[in-house]
């Protein structure tokens, strides 16, 4: 999971490029980080002139004996404590690659540090001390390498002159630090005996780990990946700002995954407005054509004028994220204060800020020592699972759908006091249910029936696509209309293209679809309307949820038209495309439409003629007592 | 996307995030190589403008090819540029080595023009590379009201998230390009065909490989006298780029005690 640099090579002079890793080394403070980088960068014949000469003179100043670990603690703080205090990142070269050295410092006290160069690294060394073995702290570094995300963990275990460069010593703490990562879904890819002070084991196999016949540390590094591209994902452009410095709106912000080119029809997260993009611009030059892909930072401009802001998140209709209220997440906590329920917070996701209030908290837990269970708060250092509410909607994956959309940082007091992933987002709850205090309608339901002589009903036309769903439900719209009644026309596809937006045609999203559906008709039908709804809703499930949501005021009319009288209107043309193989998931070729076999009304729309078939289902309504009798003329009364 | 390309592309991710979430920016202009990338990169943030001032902190003693840059391009380039001057070395710490006491006049020119425009965000073209001190910094760098650098407190920064709420008074240091090498700056100069100081150019086997102050800052042995051959020369030497100045290299600590009271 690369962040700071997200590169895969390196230039040269010649043109050449080669492959570039990052590296962090991490492990327990005193088991000898900063040691293996010298020795590292000496036998690589990375060091600058001068430098070695330099160190062996502060060394002597001092009347220490030469320390490698000098060449890192530049600093004269850091010297005099013996520890490394922050990130220190250092270049140099392997046979095959360019590697970026990030030397994270062990002390307890400064994981934070830790955590800040471990996300930006491809692959991980963990230390251990082979007189010491694994410690809590080693513990906690493969438990945070693992929730950063950094899944190349080689392992080394060094001042292995210590234990008399013993095989069955390795062999045993081998055994248990495999055992804890693996527990933890990280395979290490390689478990390395050295002295990092003597050279055995880094870049040259010495006769002393003779016993041994795995890789080295630099072989090691030299078969690590460099970070995978994020381009196969799908398209998330978090807004970061929207400019207007001449006669364009500008939208700006970073590819994080995925990709686009102009004339991408897009929709804005979590609002899901729905656009197009006009043009990409550039400079020097603009616009700029073909595809940009992920990490890319760019500008676009859109077909129309919509109301955009730092924070939304764009990406393909039909595969966008899902917005939210409601996150759960797995979190590390870095701030001295113990994050406990209740706590108000903020909560930074790409480019949204949002505050939230932290609803629960499960399983807290020391990762150095991962036997001691607490769920009342997460301590400083300590990891845990949380759940929390936001107060604004929010664009967000799970952490294992997309890595860069899936995680988010807390802040407090101005300041990242944790950060963590996203394990999953709760599309239907869109607030704490103890914050909702629905309101009622100022009139009763009987003042409106009483004026539109019906009372409210949601009348939903399921049929395949071409079935006469829309033209029936237009027809008995401009009936009820014209008799004086409050009619309004919920069509699948025109909500699609506004409230539904943000959803594709997936069996989950088309649940969430017909969900919406009902639950707004049942709204227009609890204040009197008769919500008439045409929508292909396929699934005999779904359509049965809807009814639960209505109730009683649910009729069902299946429009029964013969799937080839259908498709030989094929009104929209989709039958074509779908024939063509140009659109996936459509209902109608193939046998994903599953009738009613218990609706109110069966009509089929190639026997009878569109008046017909309202009369029909005027008269449906008025049996069922929707319809009230007696019709007034309302010409009559004025 | 090559190695360029996304350097690019973060550099400008970073200066858009400190655009919308910084109140009063400048960008801190000394003219040298890196300053002029940043410079670069800004307008590409931006499509073409710099949407704040640049701030050249002059100590009335750089070359005169460094003036003569300033004035073509800071109109070229349609910048705000502020212009301040440093105050005299009698009033800088006598404790201090000389060269680092002659650099140390830069931190307090620096620390009027904070307090005399007010600015939150002070964007500025270190790099990791170039010196141990500054490849402990974050990208988004908080600093005292004195404008020090609190090397053992620093907060945690981690994937693309930075900590932008200065404390009233205080500032933040913004680095770009921190994560830029000298190499990459010059392969980056070269194809964008960004405007150079030709002292960075070999005359006379010897050319700059770092500008600052002119009586403090010496050239290197080179014959490269195209950014071309500047490259090729970089892949093979092992001489540090700061070498020509002579500020770090008075005492062990000389430039990290800099650094710490406010140093770039």
């Amino acid at each position: 999971m690369n962040m700071i640099v997200p590169t895969a090579t390196s230039t040269t002079p010649n043109g050449t490029t080669r492959p570039q890793v990052r590296i962090v080394i991490v492990g327990h403070v005193d088991h000898g980080k900063s040691t293996l980088v010298g020795r590292l960068l000496h036998e690589t014949g990375s060091l600058p002139e001068g430098k070695l000469e330099m160190l062996k003179a502060v060394s002597a100043r001092r009347g220490m004996p030469f320390e490698w670990s000098f060449l890192l603690d530049a600093l004269q703080t850091e010297r005099d404590q013996g520890i490394t205090i922050d990130t220190t990142q250092i270049r140099f070269r392997t046979r095959s690659r360019d590697v970026v050295l990030i030397d994270a410092p062990g002390h307890a006290e400064f994981l934070r540090n830790m955590i800040t160069g471990a996300s930006q690294a491809d692959g991980a060394v963990l230390i251990i001390d082979a007189l010491e073995g694994v410690r809590d702290q080693t513990r906690r570094h493969g438990y945070l390498l693992h929730l950063l995300g950094v899944k190349q963990v080689a392992v080394v275990v060094n001042k292995m002159d210590r234990v008399d460069f013993g095989a069955a010593r390795f062999q045993e703490i081998s055994d248990e630090i495999s055992a804890h990562l693996i527990g933890l879904g990280v395979t290490p890819t390689a478990v390395i005996p050295i002295s990092a002070r003597d050279g055995d084991g880094v870049a040259e196999r010495t006769p002393r780990i003779e016993w041994y016949d795995g890789p080295t540390v630099v072989e090691a590094l030299d078969a690590l990946e460099p970070a995978r591209p994020l381009e196969s994902l799908a398209l998330r452009l978090p807004v970061q700002a929207i400019y207007k410095f001449d006669d364009r709106r500008i939208v700006a912000g970073r590819i994080e995954s995925g990709s686009l080119s102009a004339g991408d029809e897009i929709v804005i997260m979590p609002a899901g407005k729905i656009a197009r993009i006009r043009s990409v611009e550039g400079w020097p030059v603009t616009p700029v054509h073909g595809s940009q892909g992920a990490g890319r930072s760019v500008g676009i401009t859109l077909d129309r004028e919509l109301f955009v802001e730092r924070g939304d998140v764009i990406a393909h209709v039909g595969t966008s994220p899902r917005d939210t209220r409601r996150i759960r997440a797995r979190i590390f906590w870095l701030h001295d204060e113990p994050l406990a329920p209740g706590a108000s917070i903020l909560v930074r996701l790409g480019t949204r800020e949002t505050r939230a209030n932290v609803v629960a908290i499960e399983k807290a837990v020391d990762p150095g020592e991962l036997s001691s269970v607490e769920t009342k708060a997460i301590g400083r250092n300590h990891v845990g699972e949380i759940d929390i509410s936001l107060a604004q909607p929010i664009a967000a994956d799970p952490y294992t759908d997309n890595p860069r959309t899936g995680r988010l940082v807390i802040e407090v007091n101005g300041r990242i006091a944790g950060g963590g992933l996203v394990l999953s987002v709760d599309a239907g709850q869109r607030a704490v249910p103890v914050d909702i205090v629905p309101v009622e309608s100022a009139l009763r339901p009987d003042e409106r029936s009483a004026r539109y002589r019906h009372g409210g009903a949601v009348v939903w036309l399921t049929g395949l696509p071409g079935s006469g769903k829309s033209t029936l439900a237009r027809a008995l719209e401009r009936r009820l209309f014209s008799l004086g009644g409050s009619p309004v026309l919920l069509d699948g596809d025109t909500l699609r293209a506004g409230l539904n937006s943000d959803l594709g045609f997936s069996a989950a999203d088309r649940t969430e679809n017909i969900r919406r559906l009902a639950e707004v008709a049942t709204h227009l039908s609890r204040n009197g309307h008769i919500a008439i709804v045409a929508a292909v809703s396929p699934s005999a499930d779904d359509r049965a949820a809807a009814r639960r949501i209505a109730d009683t005021a649910f009729h069902e009319v299946y429009v029964a038209t013969p799937a080839e009288v259908c498709e030989s209107r094929d009104p929209k043309g989709h039958y074509a495309k779908a024939r063509a193989g140009a659109l996936k998931a459509f209902t109608g070729i193939g046998n994903d439409y599953q009738p009613p076999t218990a609706s109110e009304l069966a009509i089929d729309t190639s026997a009878r003629s569109v008046a017909d078939a309202t009369d029909e289902i005027e008269r449906m309504l008025a049996g069922s007592g929707v319809l009230f009798d007696e019709l007034v003329d309302l010409a009559a009364n004025i | 996307m090559d190695h360029l390309d996304a350097l690019e592309a973060q550099s400008i991710y970073i200066f858009r995030e400190a655009f919308a979430r910084l109140k009063k920016l400048a960008l801190l202009w000394s003219l040298g190589k890196d300053s002029n990338v940043m410079i670069w990169l800004a307008r590409k943030a931006f499509f073409g403008r710099v949407p704040f001032p640049a701030l050249h902190v002059d100590t009335g003693k750089k070359f005169p090819e460094m003036y003569a840059f300033r004035d073509r391009y800071g109109k070229e380039w349609e910048l705000d540029l502020k212009v301040d001057s440093c105050p005299p070395l009698e009033t800088i710490d006598p404790t201090l080595p000389p060269a680092a006491r002659s650099a140390a006049r830069k931190t307090e020119g620096l620390k009027l023009a904070l307090a005399k425009y007010g600015f939150d965000g002070l964007i500025a073209g270190i790099r990791r590379d170039e010196e141990a001190t500054r490849a402990k910094e974050r990208v988004f760098s908080p600093r005292g009201t004195e404008g020090g650098w609190d090397v053992r407190d620093q907060p945690p920064e981690f994937w693309d998230q930075f900590n932008a709420s200065p404390p009233p008074g205080a500032h933040l240091r913004i680095h770009p390009i921190l994560h830029w090498t000298e190499a990459d700056i010059w392969a980056y100069t070269q194809r964008e065909n960004i405007p150079i100081i030709p002292l960075y150019l070999a005359k006379d086997g010897k050319r700059y490989r770092s500008l600052g102050d002119a009586d403090i800052t010496n050239p290197v042995a080179s014959t490269a006298s195209s950014i071309e051959e500047i490259l090729i020369e970089l892949d093979g030497t092992k001489v540090p780029e700061r070498a020509g100045r002579a500020l770090d290299h008075e005492t062990e600590d000389a430039f990290e005690r800099l650094r710490v009271a406010g140093y770039l």
